[in-house]
């Protein structure tokens, strides 16, 4: 069967640029001359723009600036404006929160100052980003379910950076800015508060996010697979016997006894996406705050199995010689 | 044609993937021990390669020959022989011998005494190295709890270097700029003593000398927040940064001395632990008592950026390797490093001056 005869295909028609629906009344236009891009297009659709950028997005994007602007020229600040130390240690370098001794309160600009004012303008980037989220696919006549998995995401962003580090009572238990930094920061939590892995809410985290991803493989799978016979008009084929979307369902059905509808699959990758960051969130909100060492509290309440002592006589000695080190 | 161009493309990736997901090493000559209960990931993971390339360099020397039993001793016959005075001449020529060897095999006796009178006290090697004798001495006797029957000599550390290849000093890192620019607290930098993350580059200032170093204990032991564990994020960032260190000056991993599905957990830990344990007590003594007060002694091209002496961490004895010289027994040939002994009184009185500036910096750090 040739490729183009199926119409999930990789075939590129060079045509016109398609300008979109018409925007409601009081809208801007969408800007920019669209140009079909051959790479694009093999990645995803050929047509780039026009785009509509409106004044949140406008915003969004100002302040995203500013906090790229303050982050980057701290981090040139840091190799003293060495640009060859900057490029070299990208990865490594950070913007730290404040450190302990000033609580919630507003530090001195080099302690931490920097870093709350990033905190503040990609926040408010992020927010107005998610308002023009919302607004744009409502003026599509859309559900807004995309913009609230992107709210679901926020949440674990502003768990970590703002909602915990309040409860916690100073900005010093927040992420650093930086690629090396935000990760070392994640180990040094899950030291910090007596092993991660046993905090049921990050459990439950790591299994929807495996899950999302082996939903959404088995879905793109699916419908990779029934292309040939129409797939992509999945619902309107669900009634009739022999059609795609019957034999995609077919399948699951003989080979797991079990099938998802091709409406409820699209719920089942939306609620495991979006349940991932937040029982990201709600684990992180707990850690701290609420239990102090995860290993201990999974042994009081038997989530992890005591396991036999293979070195016995192991003891402290600070404590044989009653001194703390 | 085309298809062959697939092909290629297809082989040629599918080899970029794997070497990817090995991270560049092949999946060869990689051991895995356990080292306790089953199911719980305890295990000292060895690569073939990097045990040959540890032990590439590494002589262990020769004995020297046995010295006569008797004579007169070296303290009555030299002049200026303060530690090793109750050797007898043999004893202490033997030692000597040995100690060219170990130390300044290339620059011999020369190194630390003035050519045709050794007696002569101006040369700073002279000064550093008899203190270093009382140190050696210190170890093998009083720090038996890390060092057991194996003990130390001067080849443990020095293995044929005047000057050990792994010492520390204080590190401020490179200048940054100052004015309202954000400081980097000590980390963000790839730092070589922490396997090139981006913690708390100088781990060693702040734990390993002074009189009230930094805490390492800062997991709470309780299950539930009691409000009595003073210590937050950043802390356990500059205690990761030094057990980054210890792994990586002795080749171990984190489950050679601790259990880590709860890490603080003595009861669970291996017996490493406890040995390592009077490991950081040893050092910070060895930092304090000898290597911090010798400061003064030092030509300024031995000090430290910031002016302070040279100073041991666990590298400086281990280099990468968990037990010393890979096992080497050198001590008990020597029975002369365990008659170090100050004639006349007592041992010299250490200089507390510097070891109180560096510490601090230790705090600012």
């Amino acid at each position: 069967m040739a490729e183009y005869q199926n119409i999930f295909n990789r075939v590129q028609v060079q045509a016109e640029p398609e300008a979109g629906v018409p925007l409601p009344n009081g809208d801007r236009e969408r800007i920019g001359k669209p140009l079909l891009f051959y790479w694009a297009g093999k990645l995803g659709n050929a047509q780039i723009g026009p785009i509509y950028l409106g004044w949140t997005g406008l915003a969004s994007i100002m302040f995203g600036l500013m906090a790229i602007l303050i982050i980057g020229f701290n981090f040139l600040a840091q190799v003293n404006w060495d640009v060859i130390q900057f490029i070299r240690q990208l990865f490594w370098l950070g913007l730290e929160p404040p450190q302990a001794q000033y609580g919630l309160g507003i530090p001195p600009l080099a302690e931490g100052g920097w870093w709350l004012m990033a905190g503040f303008f990609l926040t408010t980037s992020i927010l107005l980003w998610w308002v023009r989220m919302y607004r744009r696919a409502r003026a599509l006549n859309m559900g807004t379910h995309v913009a609230w998995a992107f709210a679901a995401a926020i949440f674990l962003y502003l768990s970590l950076g703002f909602f915990r580090p309040i409860l916690m009572g100073d900005w010093s238990e927040a992420v650093p800015f930086g690629i090396f930094p935000h990760l070392d920061w994640t180990t040094a939590f899950s030291l910090k508060y007596g092993n991660l892995y046993y905090n049921p809410f990050h459990m439950l985290c790591i299994a929807f996010l495996y899950g999302s991803a082996v939903l959404f493989a088995m879905h793109g799978a699916t419908v990779l697979a029934v292309g040939r016979f129409g797939g992509e008009r999945e619902l309107e084929q669900i009634t009739d016997r022999g059609t795609a979307s019957d034999r995609a369902m077919l399948f699951w059905r003989w080979t797991m006894g079990f099938n998802a509808t091709m409406e409820s699959i699209h719920r089942w990758g939306w609620w495991f996406a979006v349940l991932v960051p937040i029982t990201g969130g709600i684990g992180i909100l707990l850690t701290g705050t609420v239990v102090d060492n995860w290993y201990l509290w999974a042994i009081d309440h038997g989530v992890a199995p005591s396991y036999p002592i293979v070195h016995p006589n192991v003891e402290d000695p600070a404590m044989l010689q009653g001194m703390s080190q | 044609m085309k298809t062959m161009t697939r092909k290629t493309t297809t082989v040629a990736a599918l080899a970029g993937a794997a070497l990817l997901m090995t991270g560049c090493e092949l999946p060869i000559g990689i051991e895995t021990e356990q080292t306790g209960y089953r199911g719980l990931g305890m295990e000292q993971v060895t690569k073939r390669h990097l045990e040959a390339m540890k032990r590439s360099g590494m002589e262990i020397p020769d004995p020297e020959r046995p010295a006569a039993a008797a004579g007169p001793r070296a303290g009555d016959i030299y002049e200026n022989v303060k530690v090793l005075g109750d050797l007898n001449i043999s004893e202490f020529n033997r030692l000597m011998n040995a100690i060219t060897a170990w130390v300044a095999p290339e620059e011999g006796c020369n190194y630390c005494h003035t050519p045709g009178n050794f007696a002569d006290e101006d040369v700073y090697t002279k000064i550093v190295s008899r203190r270093m004798l009382e140190m050696t001495y210190t170890i093998n006797n009083e720090w038996t709890a890390h060092v057991g029957e194996t003990g130390v000599t001067c080849y443990t550390c020095h293995m044929g270097n005047p000057v050990p290849e792994n010492i520390w000093y204080e590190d401020p890192g490179f200048k940054q700029a100052g004015g309202f620019a954000a400081s980097r607290m000590g980390q963000n930098l790839a730092g070589t003593n922490v396997a090139s993350a981006s913690l708390p580059n100088d781990v060693f200032t702040p734990f390993l000398q002074g009189d009230e170093p930094k805490n390492i204990r800062v997991t709470p032991r309780t299950s539930l927040p009691m409000g009595d564990n003073p210590y937050n994020l950043v802390d356990a960032e500059w205690v990761h940064g030094l057990m980054i260190h210890f792994s990586k000056a002795l080749g171990a991993n984190c489950t050679t001395c601790h259990n880590t599905n709860n890490f603080p957990e003595w009861q669970t830990s291996p017996p490493q632990r406890v040995t390592a344990w009077h490991g950081i007590e040893m050092v910070r003594a060895l930092n304090n008592q000898y290597l911090n007060p010798l400061q003064p002694e030092y030509p300024d091209y031995r000090l430290g950026p910031t002016g302070d002496a040279p100073k041991t961490n666990c590298a400086t004895c281990h280099n990468g390797f968990q037990l010393p010289l890979d096992r080497a027994q050198m001590l008990k040939d020597y029975p002369e490093l365990n008659r170090v002994n100050r004639r006349g009184g007592q041992p010299e009185a250490t200089t507390s001056a510097a070891a109180d500036d560096v510490e601090a910096e230790a705090v600012e750090g």
